[in-house]
C-alpha cells in the first residue's frame, strides 16, 4: 500500500539539508507521496530505507512477464477490483495445453496452428498467448523433446508443466532464456522449483490446494529463497469456488495489503468441466473475475474468437472508448463519382462500416465525424454525432472538392437527421442508408 | 511462519428485492408456476458472505410475428413454431425456459400495426398454451406500447405479467396498467446509473410498489458494448448493496436481442476463417453475453436460442454450487 508523507518523512535523515532542493526533509517527503519528487534526490537516504520505500511502492500485485521478447505476456499491476473504478491493465494470457503424449505430427499441427492465429477487431489485433506444455507422459526425455521442438516453430511464450523438479529442469534447459512459466512449486517440491527459477531466471507458479495461508506461506518461503515473479495458483477448480477465490485473493491483495498474496493467478477452466462448451463459459468468467493466465484445454477458432473479444471488451479503458482519427477515408480507390458515406469515429462503428465497404469492392469516400469515440445512437443522443457536425466535418475535411455530385449517404439509424442535414448543406440530397452494416454491400451495388 | 490469512468480508447494508412473476390460481391467475428472483444480500454468487435465495432465471424471447431479420441459425431450429407464438411458447417452455417474453412486434405502426385487440387476444393464446409466467414487451413505440399494453393489462388481470417496455416516454400508462390489473412493469433506461433511479423515483411517485418493478439497464452484445453494460451493471448493484433504495430491483438483460444481432451470430458470408465454425460462434456470442452479465448481476437473462439456454442454466448451476 501507498505511505503517507509522514511514513516516508520517518525513512528520511531528518537533517534539513536542503540539498534535494525542499527546505526540509518533512517537504521533501511530502512531494515523495505525491510522486512529485524522486528519491535519488536526497543524497543521504540510508540503504535500509531505501529497500523499505522500495518494497512500500511496489504495486500490490506485481507485474510478472512470461517469455521474452515482442509477444512476452506481462500480467498482474491491476489496481482495482471493478474496472469502473478505473481500468483494469494487463488483459489475461489465453495458453493452450499441448501434452508430451501427443504424437509428434498432431504436435506440430496444433503448434503451427496457435502460432499463425490471428484475427483483426476493432483494428486490434487478437491471437493467442502461449502454449503450456505438459510432461504428461512422465517420462524427462519426451518432455525435453517436446520442448525442444518447439524451437523455430512459434515464439510464443511457454509454460512448462511438470510434477518433478528432474523433468521440469529437462525442459528449462530446452527452453534457455525463454523465460517460461514454470508449473509448479508446492509444499512438497518448492525448494527444488525455486532453484530452478533462479537458475533459468524464469517465473514461478505456486500452488496450494485451496488453503490461502499455506499459499501465503508458500510464497514468503519462496521470495526468501530469492525468487520474485510468482503465479499463483489457489488449487480451487470449479466455477463456484473460482469466482470465490480469485475474487477473494484480488481483495487481499488489493484492500488487505497482502504482499504474499500479490500475484498474476493462473487458471484451468477445462479441468472441471464436463464439455469443451462449459470450459468456453468458465474461460470467460476468470476473463471477467480476475485471472492472469488461462490455460485451454482445446482450440478452435469458434472457442476463442468469443474469448478473445470478451477480453478486448472487459481490458477497455471505461474513460476512453476506442477510437479511430476524424477525417475523409478512402476505401478502394474512390472517384469523383464514387459515393460518400458518413460514419462516427467510435473504432467499432469505423471498423463494422469500413469491414463492408471493403468486402463490397465498391470504390468509396468515407467521411469519419468526431464524434469524440461513440456509436451512431450513443453519438445522436449525446449531440456529438448531429446535422452540424456532420456539415462542418463535410467541409473542413475537403469533400467538395474531391467529388463531382452532392450527394452523402447517412446511417439508418438516424434517418431522421435528413431534413436538418439538407437545411445545413444546401443543394445536397442527403441519403438514408441501410441501418446495419452488414447491408451496406447490397445498398452500394444499387447506388448511382 | 506467517499469521494466517483473514478472508475480507464485505458487510453489505442493502439488498435486492425479492420479486415474483406469474400468479398460481391461489393468487388469481392461471400459471403453473412462478418464478422469484432477487433477495440477494451479495455480490453475484458470493454466497460466503451473504445469501442469495434464488437462482437468476432465464427466459426465452417469442414474437408474434415471423421475425424476417433473425438469424438464419435461430430460424433453422424454431422453423414454423415462429409462426406460432402459442406453440412457440409451448415449445420454449419444453426446452427449458423459466419464463417467456413476448414481444408484440406485429403491432408496430411501421409493420402490420395490429391492434389493441390483437395484441390481448395474441396473450390469452400464450397464456393458455404455457404455465410459465410471462414478460410481454410492446412493439417499442411509445403510443403504440401504451395502447397495446393497457389492453393485454385487462385481458391478462392478475396473472402477475411483467409489462414493458416503461420508459421515461410512456412509464405513466403502463405503470397504471399495472397498477390497475396486479401486474409488474420493466422499466428500461439506456445504460446510465442516474436515469435507471430517476425511472424508479418516477414509478413509486405513482404509487407502484418497486416489488414490483423489474430494472432493464440495456444490454450491449459481446463485442458491441458488452462492457459497458457490464458495468453500469456492476455499478447499479454495488449501489443497491450500499443502500441505495432505487437500485435495488432485480436486473432483466435482454441478451438475445442484442447477441443474435451482432455480425458474428448472425451471418457466415465474407467472415475470416479466424471466425470459426458459425453454429458455435452463434452459440457462443449469446452464452457469452449473458454469462458476462450474470457477473455483473443480472437476475433474468432473456435468450433466443435454446442451445443456449441449457448452457446457461449448466452455468448458473455451476456458479451457485457451493
Ligand atoms: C454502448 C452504449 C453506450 C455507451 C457508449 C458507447 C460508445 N462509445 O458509443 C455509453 C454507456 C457511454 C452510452 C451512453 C449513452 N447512451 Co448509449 N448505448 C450503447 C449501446 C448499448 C450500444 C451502442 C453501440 O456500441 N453499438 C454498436 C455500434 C457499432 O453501432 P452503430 O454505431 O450504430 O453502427 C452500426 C450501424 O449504425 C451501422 N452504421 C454505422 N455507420 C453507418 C454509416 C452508414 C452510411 C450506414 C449505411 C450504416 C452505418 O453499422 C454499424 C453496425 O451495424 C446502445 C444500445 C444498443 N444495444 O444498441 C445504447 C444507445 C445507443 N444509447 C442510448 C442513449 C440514450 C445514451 C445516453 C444519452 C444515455 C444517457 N443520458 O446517459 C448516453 C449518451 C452519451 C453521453 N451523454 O455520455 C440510446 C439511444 C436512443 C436513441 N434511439 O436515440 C441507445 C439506443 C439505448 C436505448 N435503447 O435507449 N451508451
Ligand atoms: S536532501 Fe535528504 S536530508 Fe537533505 S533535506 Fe532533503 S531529504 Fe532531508
Amino acid at each position: 500500500m501507498a505511505l503517507s508523507g509522514l511514513d516516508i518523512y520517518k525513512l528520511l535523515p531528518k537533517t534539513n539539508c536542503k540539498e534535494c532542493g525542499q527546505p526540509t526533509c518533512l517537504a521533501f517527503a511530502m512531494k515523495l507521496a505525491q510522486k512529485q519528487a524522486e528519491l535519488s534526490a536526497c543524497p543521504y537516504v540510508s540503504e535500509q530505507s531505501k529497500a523499505a520505500l522500495a518494497a512500500a511502492s511496489a504495486p500490490p500485485i506485481r507485474l510478472v512477464a512470461i517469455g521474452t521478447g515482442e509477444k512476452k505476456v506481462e500480467v498482474g499491476n491491476e489496481t482495482v477490483l471493478f474496472r469502473h473504478e478505473k481500468t483494469f491493465f494487463h488483459a489475461p494470457g489465453i495458453f493452450v495445453r499441448l501434452k508430451d503424449t501427443l504424437p509428434a505430427a498432431e504436435a506440430d499441427a496444433l503448434v503451427e496452428q496457435l502460432h499463425n492465429y490471428g484475427v483483426e477487431r476493432v483494428g486490434i489485433k487478437l491471437h493467442v498467448h502461449g502454449v503450456a506444455i505438459e510432461n504428461a507422459s512422465g517420462d524427462a526425455a519426451q518432455f525435453a523433446a517436446r520442448v525442444a521442438a518447439m524451437q523455430g516453430k512459434t515464439d510464443l511464450p511457454l509454460m512448462l508443466m511438470a510434477a518433478g523438479a528432474a523433468a521440469m529442469e529437462a525442459g528449462l534447459e530446452k527452453a534457455a532464456g525463454a523465460a517460461p512459466l514454470i508449473y509448479s512449486a508446492t509444499a512438497e517440491n518448492w525448494v527444488e522449483m525455486a532453484a530452478l527459477a533462479s537458475k533459468y531466471k524464469a517465473p514461478l507458479v505456486v500452488r496450494a490446494q485451496g488453503d490461502l495461508s499455506a499459499l501465503a506461506n508458500l510464497t514468503e518461503q519462496i521470495k526468501a529463497a530469492g525468487v520474485e515473479d510468482m503465479v499463483l495458483d489457489p488449487g480451487v477448480r470449479t466455477s463456484h469456488g473460482t469466482l470465490v477465490v480469485l475474487t477473494q485473493l484480488r481483495r487481499l491483495a488489493l484492500k488487505g495489503g497482502v504482499r504474499a498474496l500479490g500475484y498474476p493467478i493462473v487458471t484451468f477452466p477445462g479441468e472441471d468441466a464436463e464439455s469443451v462448451e462449459e470450459e468456453i463459459t468458465r474461460a470467460a468468467q476468470h476473463i471477467a473475475k480476475y485471472a492472469g493466465i488461462i490455460v485451454l484445454d482445446h482450440f478452435e477458432p469458434a472457442n476463442v474468437y468469443p474469448l478473445l473479444t470478451l477480453r478486448q471488451n472487459i481490458y477497455t479503458d471505461p474513460q476512453k472508448p476506442i477510437q479511430v482519427s476524424p477525417g475523409l477515408y478512402e476505401i478502394s480507390g474512390p472517384q469523383p463519382e464514387s459515393p460518400v458515406l458518413v460514419t462516427t469515429n467510435f473504432s467499432l462503428t469505423y471498423f463494422s462500416v469500413a469491414g463492408e465497404v471493403e468486402g463490397s469492392g465498391k470504390p468509396t469516400w468515407l467521411l469519419i465525424v468526431d464524434s469524440e469515440g461513440m456509436s451512431v445512437l450513443t453519438g445522436w443522443a449525446a449531440g456529438k454525432f448531429d446535422a452540424a457536425k456532420i456539415a462542418k466535418s463535410v467541409n473542413q475535411f475537403g469533400v467538395p472538392g474531391k467529388i463531382n455530385h452532392k450527394k452523402l449517404v447517412i446511417p439508418g439509424l438516424v434517418a431522421g437527421l435528413s431534413g436538418e442535414l439538407e437545411e445545413e448543406l444546401p443543394g445536397w440530397e442527403i441519403r438514408v442508408g441501410p441501418r446495419e452494416a452488414i447491408d451496406i454491400p447490397t445498398y452500394l451495388k444499387t447506388w448511382s | 511462519m506467517t499469521p494466517a490469512v483473514q478472508i475480507p468480508i464485505e458487510k453489505w447494508t442493502g439488498k435486492v428485492r425479492e420479486i415474483t412473476l406469474g400468479a398460481t390460481a391461489a393468487d388469481g391467475g392461471t400459471r403453473a408456476k412462478t418464478v422469484t428472483v432477487g433477495g440477494e444480500n451479495t455480490l453475484p454468487f458470493l454466497s460466503f458472505e451473504g445469501s442469495i435465495p434464488h437462482s437468476p432465471a432465464v427466459a426465452l424471447e417469442i414474437q408474434d410475428h415471423y421475425p424476417n431479420d433473425w438469424s438464419p441459425l435461430l430460424k433453422e431450429y424454431w422453423g414454423d413454431l415462429l409462426r406460432d407464438p402459442a406453440a412457440w411458447a409451448r415449445k420454449a417452455e419444453e426446452v427449458g425456459a423459466d419464463i417467456i417474453v413476448l414481444k408484440l412486434i406485429s403491432a408496430h405502426p411501421e409493420g402490420d400495426n395490429t391492434d389493441a385487440a390483437h395484441a390481448a387476444a395474441t396473450v390469452k393464446a400464450v397464456l393458455g398454451a404455457t404455465g410459465l409466467p410471462l414478460v410481454v414487451l410492446g412493439p417499442g413505440q411509445a403510443d403504440k406500447d401504451n395502447e397495446v399494453l393497457v389492453a393485454v393489462a385487462e385481458a391478462a388481470k392478475g396473472e402477475r405479467l411483467a409489462l414493458g417496455n416503461c420508459e421515461d416516454k410512456n412509464y405513466r400508462t403502463v405503470v397504471a396498467a399495472a397498477l390497475a390489473h396486479g401486474h409488474l412493469v420493466v422499466a428500461k433506461t439506456p445504460i446510465d446509473v442516474n436515469l435507471a433511479k430517476q425511472l424508479n423515483i418516477l414509478i413509486t411517485d405513482m404509487r407502484l410498489d418497486l416489488d414490483r418493478v423489474l430494472m432493464d439497464p440495456t444490454t450491449g452484445a459481446l463485442g458491441y458494448g458488452l462492457e459497458y453494460s457490464y458495468s453500469v451493471m456492476e455499478r447499479l448493484r454495488i449501489a443497491a448493496l450500499t443502500g441505495d433504495s432505487m437500485t435495488q430491483q432485480p436486473l432483466i438483460c435482454t441478451v438475445g436481442e442484442e447477441a443474435w444481432r451482432a455480425k458474428e451470430s448472425k451471418v457466415n458470408t465474407g467472415v475470416p476463417a479466424a471466425w470459426g465454425d458459425w453454429k458455435k460462434r452463434g452459440i457462443h456470442w449469446e452464452v457469452l453475453t449473458a454469462s458476462t452479465q450474470l457477473l455483473a448481476g443480472a437476475n433474468i437473462v432473456v435468450l433466443r436460442h435454446p442451445d443456449s439456454v441449457a448452457r446457461i442454466k449448466q452455468t448458473i448451476a455451476s456458479l451457485m454450487a457451493e
